[in-house]
């Protein structure tokens, strides 16, 4: 009885599928889905060998320091840092005095001590980033209605990380006569696709058009100090792509380093373990 | 509840002898996992899998109550209160990636066991309660993971709670109603959020007790064996302490590395980035997927695109949502089903050429499924869900009954020592005196 009931409702089940396969399948045939301008212009991010990949690999605290000021001069103007206190930044290798200084050139909310009113103070080193528009309506109204994400974890938020950030920050180009790698030119191909009013084209984005204008758009746009490489675009992009990378993941270090000593001790455990399942069994064919 | 020839717990410190008498905790424990515990020599390592989700579990409930200690579950604050365990609490970063990636890893033991279950026959008598339960406790993980994912509050969450909980108003006339109770609202929210923390806390521990029903159920007939032949005699045992001891030990420690050079070097690897975003109710992200360990089912549920209705009249018998939904459903309830569908006396695999190629066409069945359930809902992606979703009803509903009714199986070995033997003729068996006598 089960077995009869069973296969009727597995006949149900497979014949249903198979019909809804065929019914797909013909109208794939016959009205195959038309290929997207994000399908065939959108592109993969390029690979940077960043000193943090692989499990060795840490972060470079000169080049987080750059792209801190890279963040600061230039992407904190709209974007938040919110999950981010200012002693976090010791980790990159700013002194206590540095980072109250940090901290104290940025005001932060707070009630007025002697009226109890909402006011701001200078910041001090247990305060996060504060916030850039007091809310979303604020952050829209100030960027033709989109609002600029919050940076903290935007390296594990988006797909790619690092590599990302650096490729769409370096990827806005000019969409007039834009072809991708197989030499098709996407204007001639999706007229319609053109990039509308108050958006830009960048082929790494997911739909080919965001609100953001290019950011870093000349060299030398950041003054980097005595000793640190060129700030070109494609090295501050660089820069504020491995900050952010740290932003979002500050105890990465940790994390490899407790990994190595952790697979280190489980090697030798497993090795040991192996030898005593050998010795019990040594008498015993199995 | 044991051979007769296994071991009998004889305390010999005066303070175990007392605690014997009025408490035999220890005496139980011997005869459940150690010594007194008598078990087929001939287990492979596909049976660590066991003791390797129990540690699975373990792992998740150490690292669960302590995460628990620091986690908020208010709408408001629950995706802040997580990242604050991230960067603030003293290896906060390890416990939330070792509780999430636990839970992948929990699955990946999971499936390996049930594989080995389906393969093995083991759900066959005298072992059908065994099985039930097993189906139990992976109804309980699915629940609970599901529910588990919601509380970091991310993207993924929010619209991975809301399809979900979406299932239920595909149910005729009460389906509405009952998805508002589930969740407390219209759309998650923070009643959603709290109810889901609390079962989230709850059912681990339900799953505890139902994993000590499933060991209690499986020391009656005793453990299963590779070859499906029962035990006929000492020869063919040993006793689990030291022998199996040793053995899973071997294992967890296997487990453990793969687990720490994830959980190090890799730990968002199976997660989803979206799950980074704090939940927007405004936007909708452009792929709405749920853990890997849920995309076989997923793509059940999506595979259904075609309503059930009467030809030429338009009068629709059952939407194609509650088909994908009834589906899903019974593709897992099925397995209830499963030792009374398969009804070949034979066991083991190893001795079924028949069932073995259809054994390995639905692992791979399986794994299709799966990789369409994390694409995109586009084709030809739902093309190939539909053909691997039929096959996964048809295997179990069909395919099978008609294999144990027209298959002829291999000559089984006539005991396990024999079928040891067999295994270890080029090998000396002087080494071992029981195998010696009985291979005379």
């Amino acid at each position: 009885m089960v077995r009869f009931l069973g296969g009727l409702v597995g006949l149900f089940f497979a014949g249903m599928l198979l019909l809804s396969f065929i019914w797909g399948a013909v109208s794939f045939v016959s009205a195959p889905p038309a290929p997207t301008a994000e399908g065939e212009f959108h592109k993969h991010p390029r690979e940077i060998a960043w000193s943090f990949n692989g499990p060795l690999g840490k972060y470079d605290k000169q080049q987080l320091q750059r792209g801190f000021q890279v963040y600061t001069e230039v992407c904190s103007a709209c974007h938040s840092l919110k999950q981010v206190a200012f002693r976090d930044l010791e980790a990159l290798g700013y002194s206590p005095a540095e980072i109250k200084a940090i901290a104290k050139a940025r005001q932060v909310p707070d009630v007025d001590p002697k009226t109890g009113e909402m006011s701001t103070r200078p910041g001090i080193p247990a305060d996060h980033f504060p916030l850039v528009y007091p809310n979303d309506v604020a952050a829209r109204a100030a960027n033709n209605n989109a609002i600029p994400p919050d940076l903290s974890l935007v390296a594990k938020s988006r797909h790619g990380g690092a590599d990302y950030i650096h490729s769409l920050l370096t990827g806005f180009t000019s969409q007039q006569g834009y072809k991708n790698e197989d030499g098709k030119e996407l204007l001639k191909e999706f007229p319609d696709a053109k990039t509308p009013e108050g958006l830009h084209f960048n082929p790494y984005f997911a739909n080919l058009n965001l609100a953001m204008a290019p950011p870093l758009t000349a060299e030398g746009q950041v003054s980097y100090g005595e000793g640190q490489p060129k700030p070109t675009v494609d090295q501050m992009a660089q820069d504020v792509s491995a900050f952010l990378t740290w932003a979002a993941e500050p105890k990465m270090e940790a994390r490899k380093s407790t990994g190595i000593a952790v697979v280190f001790f489980l090697l030798i455990a497993t090795v040991l373990a192996w030898m005593s399942y050998q010795n019990i069994w040594s008498t015993k064919e199995h | 509840m044991s051979f007769p020839w296994a071991e009998h717990y004889t305390p010999k410190l005066p303070l175990m002898k007392w605690i014997d008498e009025k408490l035999p905790l220890p005496r139980f424990v011997y005869n459940a996992v150690g010594g007194g515990y008598e078990v087929p020599r001939n287990l492979n390592y596909f049976w660590n899998f066991g003791v390797l989700a129990g540690l699975a579990l373990t792992i998740q409930l150490v690292t669960g109550i302590i995460l628990a200690m620091h986690y908020a579950s208010n709408a408001g604050i629950a995706f802040d209160s997580v990242e604050h365990m991230m960067r603030d609490v003293n290896s906060g970063w390890l416990l939330r990636y070792a509780h999430a990636n636990g839970a992948s890893f929990f699955f990946i033991v999971v499936y390996i066991h049930i594989f080995r279950g389906l393969f093995y026959g083991s759900y066959k008598a005298p072992r059908e309660m065994v099985w039930l339960l097993g189906v139990v406790i992976f109804l309980l993980m699915m629940a609970t993971a599901f529910m588990g994912y919601v509380l970091p509050w991310g993207q993924m969450s929010f619209w991975g709670a809301q399809v979900i909980t979406g299932l239920f108003s595909a149910i005729p006339v009460v389906g509405d109603p009952i998805h508002t109770w589930l969740l407390g609202g219209f759309a998650p929210g923070d009643a959603t959020l709290n109810r889901f923390f609390s079962l989230h806390y709850l059912l681990p521990f339900v799953i505890a007790g139902v994993i000590i029903l499933h060991i209690w159920a499986l020391h009656i007939p005793g453990s299963s064996n590779p070859t499906g032949v029962e035990v006929k005699g000492p020869q063919d045992t040993v006793p689990f302490h030291p022998y199996y001891t040793a053995k899973d030990g071997f294992g967890v420690g296997v487990f453990l590395l793969l687990f720490a050079l994830v959980l190090f070097f890799a730990p968002n690897a199976m997660g989803h980035p979206d799950n980074y975003i704090q939940a927007n109710p405004m936007s909708t992200p452009a792929h709405i997927v749920p853990e890997w360990y849920f995309w076989p089912f997923y793509a059940i549920l999506r595979a259904f695109t075609m309503d059930l209705s009467i030809p030429f009249t338009g009068i629709v018998i059952i939407p194609a949502k509650l088909l994908g939904v009834l589906a899903m459903f019974s593709s897992i309830l099925l397995l209830f089903f499963l030792p009374w569908i398969d009804t070949s006396p034979v066991r083991s695999g190893t001795y079924r050429p028949l069932f073995k190629k259809f054994f390995y066409l639905l692992l791979v069945d399986v794994v299709v499924l799966g990789y369409c359930g994390g694409a995109p809902a586009a084709e030809p992606y739902v093309m190939i869900s539909q053909i691997a979703a039929a096959y996964y009803f048809a295997h179990f509903l069909i395919v099978l009954p008609i294999i144990a009714s027209i298959e002829r199986p291999d000559p089984l070995p006539g005991s396990i020592t024999e079928a040891v033997l067999a295994k270890a003729k080029h090998r000396p068996v002087e080494a071992d005196p029981a195998l010696a006598a009985a291979a005379e």
